[in-house]
Protein backbone atom coordinates (compact mmCIF):
# COMPACT_ATOMS: atom_id res chain seq x y z
CA UNK A 1 0.00 0.00 0.00
CA UNK A 2 1.48 3.56 -1.01
CA UNK A 3 1.63 6.66 0.44
CA UNK A 4 -1.52 7.86 -1.34
CA UNK A 5 -3.66 4.34 -0.88
CA UNK A 6 -2.98 4.86 2.83
CA UNK A 7 -4.24 8.72 2.78
CA UNK A 8 -7.09 7.39 1.40
CA UNK A 9 -7.72 5.05 4.10
CA UNK A 10 -6.90 7.07 6.74
CA UNK A 11 -9.15 6.83 10.01
CA UNK A 12 -11.36 9.65 10.18
CA UNK A 13 -10.72 10.21 14.07
CA UNK A 14 -7.31 11.79 13.00
CA UNK A 15 -9.92 14.02 11.08
CA UNK A 16 -11.88 14.88 14.09
CA UNK A 17 -8.70 15.43 16.15
CA UNK A 18 -6.93 17.76 13.99
CA UNK A 19 -9.88 19.93 14.03
CA UNK A 20 -10.71 19.78 17.61
CA UNK A 21 -6.61 21.19 17.90
CA UNK A 22 -7.67 23.98 15.55
CA UNK A 23 -10.68 24.64 17.26
CA UNK A 24 -8.52 24.70 21.07
CA UNK A 25 -5.60 26.97 19.74
CA UNK A 26 -7.46 30.54 18.94
CA UNK A 27 -9.70 29.57 22.32
CA UNK A 28 -6.33 29.28 24.40
CA UNK A 29 -4.43 32.30 22.01
CA UNK A 30 -7.40 34.40 21.00
CA UNK A 31 -6.74 36.69 17.82
CA UNK A 32 -9.13 39.00 15.87
CA UNK A 33 -10.27 38.53 12.42
CA UNK A 34 -11.78 41.48 10.18
CA UNK A 35 -15.62 40.45 9.38
CA UNK A 36 -16.95 42.11 6.55
CA UNK A 37 -20.75 43.46 6.90
CA UNK A 38 -23.28 42.31 3.74
CA UNK A 39 -25.68 44.30 2.73
CA UNK A 40 -28.46 41.99 4.08
CA UNK A 41 -26.95 42.10 7.72
CA UNK A 42 -26.90 45.92 7.33
CA UNK A 43 -30.82 45.99 6.59
CA UNK A 44 -31.67 44.37 9.79
CA UNK A 45 -29.45 46.58 11.82
CA UNK A 46 -30.77 49.57 10.22
CA UNK A 47 -33.99 48.54 10.49
CA UNK A 48 -33.93 48.03 14.42
CA UNK A 49 -31.62 51.08 14.56
CA UNK A 50 -34.50 53.48 12.36
CA UNK A 51 -37.16 52.46 14.65
CA UNK A 52 -38.58 55.19 16.74
CA UNK A 53 -38.32 55.32 20.96
CA UNK A 54 -41.55 53.95 21.84
CA UNK A 55 -42.58 52.19 18.46
CA UNK A 56 -42.75 47.83 18.90
CA UNK A 57 -40.94 45.77 16.65
CA UNK A 58 -42.02 42.06 16.80
CA UNK A 59 -39.03 39.62 17.92
CA UNK A 60 -39.87 36.18 17.52
CA UNK A 61 -37.35 33.59 18.71
CA UNK A 62 -37.83 30.55 17.33
CA UNK A 63 -35.73 27.82 17.86
CA UNK A 64 -34.65 25.54 20.30
CA UNK A 65 -31.37 24.76 22.83
CA UNK A 66 -29.51 23.11 19.90
CA UNK A 67 -29.63 26.33 17.33
CA UNK A 68 -28.40 28.41 20.78
CA UNK A 69 -24.82 28.60 18.97
CA UNK A 70 -25.83 30.34 16.17
CA UNK A 71 -28.67 31.88 17.02
CA UNK A 72 -28.67 33.16 20.42
CA UNK A 73 -26.02 35.85 19.73
CA UNK A 74 -28.18 37.41 17.18
CA UNK A 75 -31.10 37.78 19.52
CA UNK A 76 -29.20 38.99 22.58
CA UNK A 77 -28.10 41.65 20.11
CA UNK A 78 -31.38 42.82 18.76
CA UNK A 79 -32.76 42.56 21.96
CA UNK A 80 -29.76 44.56 23.67
CA UNK A 81 -29.45 47.21 20.53
CA UNK A 82 -33.74 47.80 21.14
CA UNK A 83 -33.81 48.17 24.76
CA UNK A 84 -31.40 50.63 24.67
CA UNK A 85 -33.30 52.65 22.14
CA UNK A 86 -36.19 52.68 24.18
CA UNK A 87 -38.15 50.33 21.46
CA UNK A 88 -40.35 48.03 22.46
CA UNK A 89 -40.48 43.98 22.27
CA UNK A 90 -43.36 41.54 21.08
CA UNK A 91 -41.63 38.63 21.86
CA UNK A 92 -42.87 34.66 20.47
CA UNK A 93 -41.19 31.51 21.04
CA UNK A 94 -42.89 29.29 18.35
CA UNK A 95 -40.51 26.44 18.43
CA UNK A 96 -41.75 23.84 21.05
CA UNK A 97 -38.14 23.15 23.62
CA UNK A 98 -37.81 27.48 22.81
CA UNK A 99 -39.90 28.85 25.44
CA UNK A 100 -38.10 28.48 28.44
CA UNK A 101 -34.66 29.15 27.03
CA UNK A 102 -36.26 32.67 25.45
CA UNK A 103 -37.83 33.47 29.13
CA UNK A 104 -34.11 33.27 30.59
CA UNK A 105 -32.97 35.26 28.02
CA UNK A 106 -35.72 38.09 28.23
CA UNK A 107 -35.03 38.36 31.95
CA UNK A 108 -31.21 38.37 31.79
CA UNK A 109 -31.86 41.27 29.34
CA UNK A 110 -34.57 43.26 30.45
CA UNK A 111 -32.89 43.46 34.05
CA UNK A 112 -29.98 44.78 32.06
CA UNK A 113 -32.49 47.68 31.16
CA UNK A 114 -34.19 47.70 33.88
CA UNK A 115 -37.09 47.06 31.60
CA UNK A 116 -40.67 46.58 32.29
CA UNK A 117 -42.64 43.66 31.38
CA UNK A 118 -45.58 44.51 30.11
CA UNK A 119 -45.06 48.69 29.85
CA UNK A 120 -41.46 47.97 27.48
CA UNK A 121 -42.07 44.36 26.44
CA UNK A 122 -44.39 41.45 26.42
CA UNK A 123 -43.27 37.79 26.13
CA UNK A 124 -46.23 35.91 24.78
CA UNK A 125 -44.16 32.59 24.77
CA UNK A 126 -45.40 29.09 22.78
CA UNK A 127 -48.60 27.98 21.34
CA UNK A 128 -48.32 24.85 18.95
CA UNK A 129 -48.46 24.71 14.93
CA UNK A 130 -46.89 27.81 14.42
CA UNK A 131 -48.40 27.97 11.08
CA UNK A 132 -52.00 28.47 12.35
CA UNK A 133 -50.36 31.12 15.12
CA UNK A 134 -48.73 33.02 12.82
CA UNK A 135 -51.82 33.23 10.70
CA UNK A 136 -53.96 33.78 13.76
CA UNK A 137 -51.44 36.91 14.50
CA UNK A 138 -52.63 38.54 11.70
CA UNK A 139 -56.02 38.79 12.73
CA UNK A 140 -55.16 39.88 16.58
CA UNK A 141 -52.57 38.91 18.93
CA UNK A 142 -55.37 37.60 21.30
CA UNK A 143 -56.87 34.85 19.54
CA UNK A 144 -53.29 32.38 19.74
CA UNK A 145 -52.40 34.19 23.28
CA UNK A 146 -55.38 35.12 25.14
CA UNK A 147 -52.91 35.65 27.87
CA UNK A 148 -48.89 36.08 28.10
CA UNK A 149 -46.60 33.71 28.92
CA UNK A 150 -46.96 34.44 32.84
CA UNK A 151 -50.67 33.88 32.58
CA UNK A 152 -51.58 37.97 32.42
CA UNK A 153 -54.09 38.78 29.87
CA UNK A 154 -53.05 40.97 26.83
CA UNK A 155 -56.03 43.38 27.65
CA UNK A 156 -54.16 44.52 30.87
CA UNK A 157 -51.25 44.66 29.72
CA UNK A 158 -50.71 48.36 29.03
CA UNK A 159 -48.32 47.69 26.15
CA UNK A 160 -50.82 46.16 24.19
CA UNK A 161 -53.31 48.83 24.70
CA UNK A 162 -54.27 49.31 20.96
CA UNK A 163 -52.32 47.05 19.92
CA UNK A 164 -54.16 44.43 17.43
CA UNK A 165 -52.26 42.71 14.83
CA UNK A 166 -48.89 42.57 12.63
CA UNK A 167 -50.07 46.32 11.05
CA UNK A 168 -49.46 47.87 14.82
CA UNK A 169 -45.60 46.96 14.95
CA UNK A 170 -42.81 48.04 12.87
CA UNK A 171 -41.79 44.74 11.26
CA UNK A 172 -40.80 40.92 12.61
CA UNK A 173 -37.54 39.64 13.11
CA UNK A 174 -37.53 36.19 13.37
CA UNK A 175 -34.40 34.41 14.86
CA UNK A 176 -35.28 31.00 13.76
CA UNK A 177 -34.35 27.41 13.19
CA UNK A 178 -36.35 24.84 11.20
CA UNK A 179 -39.65 25.24 8.97
CA UNK A 180 -41.30 27.95 10.67
CA UNK A 181 -39.25 30.13 8.94
CA UNK A 182 -41.27 29.13 5.81
CA UNK A 183 -44.50 30.17 7.70
CA UNK A 184 -43.71 33.82 8.52
CA UNK A 185 -42.80 34.32 4.69
CA UNK A 186 -45.90 33.05 3.75
CA UNK A 187 -48.49 33.74 6.25
CA UNK A 188 -46.97 36.81 7.63
CA UNK A 189 -45.58 38.27 4.91
CA UNK A 190 -47.75 36.42 2.05
CA UNK A 191 -51.01 36.65 3.50
CA UNK A 192 -50.39 40.07 5.66
CA UNK A 193 -47.70 42.16 3.56
CA UNK A 194 -45.86 42.47 7.18
CA UNK A 195 -42.39 43.69 7.01
CA UNK A 196 -40.08 40.33 7.79
CA UNK A 197 -36.30 39.88 8.60
CA UNK A 198 -34.63 36.55 9.12
CA UNK A 199 -31.94 35.22 11.05
CA UNK A 200 -31.09 32.27 10.44
CA UNK A 201 -28.84 29.16 11.06
CA UNK A 202 -25.99 28.09 8.97
CA UNK A 203 -27.57 25.10 7.17
CA UNK A 204 -30.64 27.39 6.01
CA UNK A 205 -28.91 30.52 5.20
CA UNK A 206 -28.62 29.57 1.52
CA UNK A 207 -32.25 28.43 0.83
CA UNK A 208 -33.59 32.06 2.09
CA UNK A 209 -31.36 34.03 -0.07
CA UNK A 210 -34.03 33.89 -2.83
CA UNK A 211 -36.61 35.39 -0.78
CA UNK A 212 -33.86 38.13 -0.07
CA UNK A 213 -34.25 38.78 -4.22
CA UNK A 214 -37.79 38.54 -4.46
CA UNK A 215 -38.31 41.50 -1.49
CA UNK A 216 -40.50 38.94 0.72
CA UNK A 217 -37.81 39.47 2.98
CA UNK A 218 -36.16 42.65 4.15
CA UNK A 219 -32.78 41.33 5.57
CA UNK A 220 -30.89 37.90 6.70
CA UNK A 221 -28.36 36.85 9.43
CA UNK A 222 -27.03 33.82 8.30
CA UNK A 223 -25.71 31.92 10.96
CA UNK A 224 -22.63 32.77 13.24
CA UNK A 225 -20.80 35.14 10.73
CA UNK A 226 -24.55 36.75 10.58
CA UNK A 227 -24.26 37.08 13.97
CA UNK A 228 -20.75 38.57 14.36
CA UNK A 229 -21.97 40.94 11.50
CA UNK A 230 -24.68 42.54 14.16
CA UNK A 231 -22.18 42.33 16.92
CA UNK A 232 -19.74 44.66 14.97
CA UNK A 233 -22.61 46.92 13.73
CA UNK A 234 -24.44 47.03 17.10
CA UNK A 235 -20.77 47.51 18.88
CA UNK A 236 -21.30 45.01 20.84
CA UNK A 237 -19.12 42.22 20.33
CA UNK A 238 -19.12 38.80 22.33
CA UNK A 239 -19.68 35.11 21.57
CA UNK A 240 -19.62 35.25 17.61
CA UNK A 241 -16.98 37.74 16.93
CA UNK A 242 -14.45 35.65 19.61
CA UNK A 243 -16.18 32.66 17.49
CA UNK A 244 -15.19 34.59 14.35
CA UNK A 245 -11.31 33.71 14.28
CA UNK A 246 -12.07 30.21 15.40
CA UNK A 247 -14.19 29.48 12.62
CA UNK A 248 -11.85 30.92 10.39
CA UNK A 249 -8.94 28.58 11.75
CA UNK A 250 -11.28 25.35 11.58
CA UNK A 251 -12.35 26.28 7.92
CA UNK A 252 -8.38 26.45 6.78
CA UNK A 253 -8.07 22.96 8.43
CA UNK A 254 -11.46 21.76 6.31
CA UNK A 255 -10.29 22.94 3.06
CA UNK A 256 -6.39 21.62 4.06
CA UNK A 257 -8.66 17.83 4.35
CA UNK A 258 -10.47 18.33 1.35
CA UNK A 259 -7.25 20.07 -1.32
CA UNK A 260 -5.56 15.92 0.37
CA UNK A 261 -8.42 14.04 0.05
CA UNK A 262 -8.35 14.55 -3.20
CA UNK A 263 -4.98 14.51 -4.08
CA UNK A 264 -5.06 11.38 -2.42
CA UNK A 265 -7.70 10.27 -4.53
CA UNK A 266 -6.60 11.55 -8.03
CA UNK A 267 -3.12 9.90 -7.42
CA UNK A 268 -4.52 6.54 -5.80
CA UNK A 269 -6.38 6.59 -8.91
CA UNK A 270 -3.53 7.81 -11.48
CA UNK A 271 -1.33 4.55 -9.40
CA UNK A 272 -3.93 2.26 -10.33
CA UNK A 273 -4.03 2.92 -14.08
CA UNK B 1 -22.60 32.14 47.51
CA UNK B 2 -25.59 29.40 47.11
CA UNK B 3 -26.48 30.15 43.58
CA UNK B 4 -22.40 30.05 42.55
CA UNK B 5 -22.52 26.63 43.57
CA UNK B 6 -25.71 25.68 41.72
CA UNK B 7 -24.08 27.28 38.56
CA UNK B 8 -20.89 24.84 39.24
CA UNK B 9 -23.16 21.98 40.03
CA UNK B 10 -25.09 22.76 36.81
CA UNK B 11 -22.15 23.71 34.70
CA UNK B 12 -19.72 20.30 35.86
CA UNK B 13 -23.02 18.42 35.04
CA UNK B 14 -23.48 19.82 31.30
CA UNK B 15 -19.60 19.88 30.75
CA UNK B 16 -19.39 16.15 31.86
CA UNK B 17 -22.56 15.72 29.18
CA UNK B 18 -20.37 17.42 26.36
CA UNK B 19 -17.85 15.21 27.04
CA UNK B 20 -19.79 11.94 27.00
CA UNK B 21 -21.74 13.49 23.88
CA UNK B 22 -17.81 13.94 22.02
CA UNK B 23 -16.78 10.42 22.94
CA UNK B 24 -18.44 8.94 20.20
CA UNK B 25 -16.37 10.61 17.57
CA UNK B 26 -13.87 8.43 19.12
CA UNK B 27 -16.77 4.94 18.96
CA UNK B 28 -19.46 4.17 20.54
CA UNK B 29 -19.67 3.57 23.95
CA UNK B 30 -22.57 3.51 27.01
CA UNK B 31 -20.96 7.60 27.96
CA UNK B 32 -21.96 8.37 24.78
CA UNK B 33 -25.71 6.28 25.32
CA UNK B 34 -26.55 7.52 28.91
CA UNK B 35 -25.82 11.60 27.67
CA UNK B 36 -27.96 10.70 24.04
CA UNK B 37 -30.73 9.00 25.78
CA UNK B 38 -31.06 11.89 28.58
CA UNK B 39 -31.52 14.54 25.60
CA UNK B 40 -34.30 12.48 23.91
CA UNK B 41 -35.81 12.19 27.42
CA UNK B 42 -35.72 15.39 28.70
CA UNK B 43 -37.26 16.96 25.12
CA UNK B 44 -39.64 14.51 25.27
CA UNK B 45 -40.94 15.59 28.40
CA UNK B 46 -41.00 19.05 28.01
CA UNK B 47 -42.57 19.04 25.13
CA UNK B 48 -45.12 17.01 26.47
CA UNK B 49 -45.60 19.42 30.05
CA UNK B 50 -45.21 22.66 27.44
CA UNK B 51 -47.76 21.15 25.05
CA UNK B 52 -49.93 20.41 28.41
CA UNK B 53 -50.02 24.22 29.60
CA UNK B 54 -50.24 25.69 26.19
CA UNK B 55 -52.44 23.88 24.00
CA UNK B 56 -54.72 21.11 25.76
CA UNK B 57 -55.52 23.43 29.28
CA UNK B 58 -56.33 26.86 26.99
CA UNK B 59 -57.38 25.77 24.27
CA UNK B 60 -59.76 22.55 25.91
CA UNK B 61 -59.87 22.26 29.73
CA UNK B 62 -60.40 25.86 29.93
CA UNK B 63 -63.40 26.79 27.38
CA UNK B 64 -65.29 23.65 28.61
CA UNK B 65 -64.88 23.07 31.91
CA UNK B 66 -64.60 27.26 33.01
CA UNK B 67 -66.24 29.05 30.61
CA UNK B 68 -69.02 26.46 29.54
CA UNK B 69 -67.91 26.55 25.68
CA UNK B 70 -69.37 22.74 25.24
CA UNK B 71 -68.67 22.90 21.32
CA UNK B 72 -65.05 23.29 22.08
CA UNK B 73 -65.63 19.40 22.50
CA UNK B 74 -66.13 18.67 18.96
CA UNK B 75 -62.34 19.71 18.24
CA UNK B 76 -60.92 17.72 21.45
CA UNK B 77 -63.22 14.39 19.92
CA UNK B 78 -61.19 14.98 16.59
CA UNK B 79 -58.27 14.96 18.32
CA UNK B 80 -58.99 11.98 20.46
CA UNK B 81 -59.74 9.68 17.99
CA UNK B 82 -56.51 10.25 16.28
CA UNK B 83 -55.33 7.71 18.59
CA UNK B 84 -57.40 4.80 17.24
CA UNK B 85 -54.35 4.48 14.65
CA UNK B 86 -53.17 2.50 17.19
CA UNK B 87 -55.85 -0.10 17.09
CA UNK B 88 -56.15 -1.86 13.97
CA UNK B 89 -59.55 -2.79 14.25
CA UNK B 90 -60.42 0.76 14.71
CA UNK B 91 -58.31 2.73 12.76
CA UNK B 92 -60.21 3.90 10.23
CA UNK B 93 -62.19 6.18 12.64
CA UNK B 94 -59.16 8.45 12.80
CA UNK B 95 -59.53 8.94 8.90
CA UNK B 96 -62.20 11.55 10.05
CA UNK B 97 -59.51 13.63 11.70
CA UNK B 98 -57.19 13.88 9.33
CA UNK B 99 -59.64 14.29 6.16
CA UNK B 100 -60.50 17.12 8.36
CA UNK B 101 -57.44 18.29 8.63
CA UNK B 102 -56.08 18.19 5.66
CA UNK B 103 -58.97 19.71 3.90
CA UNK B 104 -58.00 22.56 6.22
CA UNK B 105 -54.13 22.47 5.60
CA UNK B 106 -54.61 22.65 2.21
CA UNK B 107 -57.39 25.18 2.03
CA UNK B 108 -54.95 27.75 3.44
CA UNK B 109 -51.59 26.58 2.40
CA UNK B 110 -51.88 25.81 -1.09
CA UNK B 111 -53.27 29.08 -2.48
CA UNK B 112 -50.80 31.10 -0.42
CA UNK B 113 -47.77 28.32 -1.19
CA UNK B 114 -48.60 28.93 -4.89
CA UNK B 115 -48.44 32.48 -4.51
CA UNK B 116 -45.52 33.27 -2.23
CA UNK B 117 -43.02 30.36 -3.15
CA UNK B 118 -44.20 29.58 -6.74
CA UNK B 119 -45.20 32.99 -8.75
CA UNK B 120 -42.94 35.57 -6.45
CA UNK B 121 -40.21 33.11 -6.92
CA UNK B 122 -40.63 33.21 -10.91
CA UNK B 123 -41.35 37.23 -11.15
CA UNK B 124 -38.67 37.60 -9.14
CA UNK B 125 -36.69 35.88 -11.89
CA UNK B 126 -38.13 38.31 -14.89
CA UNK B 127 -35.12 40.68 -14.47
CA UNK B 128 -34.10 43.85 -16.74
CA UNK B 129 -30.82 42.50 -18.45
CA UNK B 130 -28.11 44.89 -19.63
CA UNK B 131 -24.56 45.80 -19.55
CA UNK B 132 -24.49 49.17 -17.67
CA UNK B 133 -23.42 47.56 -14.81
CA UNK B 134 -22.59 44.54 -13.25
CA UNK B 135 -26.20 44.32 -12.03
CA UNK B 136 -27.38 43.44 -15.09
CA UNK B 137 -24.86 40.71 -15.80
CA UNK B 138 -25.83 39.27 -13.04
CA UNK B 139 -29.47 39.27 -13.56
CA UNK B 140 -28.49 37.25 -16.75
CA UNK B 141 -26.83 34.72 -14.85
CA UNK B 142 -29.73 34.36 -12.52
CA UNK B 143 -32.03 34.13 -16.13
CA UNK B 144 -29.83 31.52 -17.56
CA UNK B 145 -29.06 29.36 -14.62
CA UNK B 146 -32.53 28.88 -13.83
CA UNK B 147 -33.73 28.48 -17.13
CA UNK B 148 -30.55 25.96 -17.17
CA UNK B 149 -31.65 24.05 -14.09
CA UNK B 150 -35.01 23.71 -15.22
CA UNK B 151 -33.84 22.11 -18.57
CA UNK B 152 -32.02 19.67 -16.55
CA UNK B 153 -35.23 18.19 -14.84
CA UNK B 154 -37.04 17.94 -17.97
CA UNK B 155 -36.95 14.15 -19.04
CA UNK B 156 -39.13 13.94 -21.91
CA UNK B 157 -36.37 14.85 -24.49
CA UNK B 158 -33.09 13.05 -24.06
CA UNK B 159 -30.02 15.32 -23.82
CA UNK B 160 -28.39 15.94 -26.45
CA UNK B 161 -27.28 18.66 -28.26
CA UNK B 162 -28.38 21.99 -27.87
CA UNK B 163 -30.63 20.44 -25.02
CA UNK B 164 -27.66 18.22 -23.57
CA UNK B 165 -25.49 21.77 -22.89
CA UNK B 166 -28.62 23.45 -21.49
CA UNK B 167 -28.57 20.59 -19.04
CA UNK B 168 -24.88 20.61 -18.52
CA UNK B 169 -24.76 23.96 -17.96
CA UNK B 170 -28.22 23.60 -15.30
CA UNK B 171 -26.08 20.97 -13.21
CA UNK B 172 -23.12 23.60 -13.00
CA UNK B 173 -25.70 25.47 -11.36
CA UNK B 174 -27.16 23.10 -9.36
CA UNK B 175 -23.43 22.46 -8.49
CA UNK B 176 -22.37 26.28 -7.22
CA UNK B 177 -25.87 25.92 -5.20
CA UNK B 178 -25.41 22.37 -3.25
CA UNK B 179 -21.30 24.09 -2.98
CA UNK B 180 -22.99 27.07 -1.24
CA UNK B 181 -25.41 25.29 0.99
CA UNK B 182 -22.73 23.29 1.79
CA UNK B 183 -20.16 25.28 2.43
CA UNK B 184 -22.89 27.16 4.68
CA UNK B 185 -23.62 23.43 6.92
CA UNK B 186 -19.91 23.43 7.46
CA UNK B 187 -20.20 27.00 8.99
CA UNK B 188 -22.94 25.82 11.05
CA UNK B 189 -21.53 22.75 12.10
CA UNK B 190 -18.00 24.23 13.37
CA UNK B 191 -20.17 26.43 14.79
CA UNK B 192 -21.46 24.12 17.57
CA UNK B 193 -18.57 22.72 18.80
CA UNK B 194 -16.98 26.43 19.07
CA UNK B 195 -19.38 26.96 21.35
CA UNK B 196 -19.03 23.79 23.16
CA UNK B 197 -15.75 24.40 22.74
CA UNK B 198 -15.81 28.17 24.27
CA UNK B 199 -18.08 26.92 27.50
CA UNK B 200 -15.81 24.27 28.30
CA UNK B 201 -13.02 27.39 28.55
CA UNK B 202 -15.55 29.22 30.14
CA UNK B 203 -16.48 26.38 32.56
CA UNK B 204 -12.58 25.51 33.30
CA UNK B 205 -11.94 29.57 33.84
CA UNK B 206 -14.74 29.23 36.05
CA UNK B 207 -12.91 26.39 38.56
CA UNK B 208 -9.49 26.38 37.83
CA UNK B 209 -8.89 29.89 36.86
CA UNK B 210 -7.81 31.00 40.49
CA UNK B 211 -5.41 27.91 40.60
CA UNK B 212 -4.18 28.97 37.51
Amino acid sequence: MNFYERLMQLDRRWIYLGVAIAVTIPVLAPFKVPVYITPEAKAVYEFVENTKPGEIIFLAIDYDPNAMAELHPMARTIMRQSFSRGIRLIISALSQNGPGMAEQLISQISKEYNKKNGMDYVYLGYKPYPGITILAMGQNFRIPFPTDYYGTPLDSLPMMDGVRNYDDVKGIISIVAGNIAEYWINYANGRYKAKVFFGVTGVMTADYYPFLQSGQLLGLLGGLKGASEYERLAKQEGVATEGMSIQTVAHLVVIAFIVVGNIGFFMSKKKKR
Amino acid sequence: MVTDLNTAIWNTLAAFLTFCIFSFLYKDNPFYKIAEHIVVGVSAGYFAVILYWNGLVPKLWNPVVKQGKWYYLIPGLLGLIMWTRFSKKYAWISRFSISFYMGIATGVAVPLYMQNFVIRQLSSTMLPVHFKNSVGFFNLLIIVGVLCALIYFFFSKEHKGAMGSAARVGIWTLMVGFGAGFGLTVMGRVSLLIDRVIFLKNYFTSIFGHIL
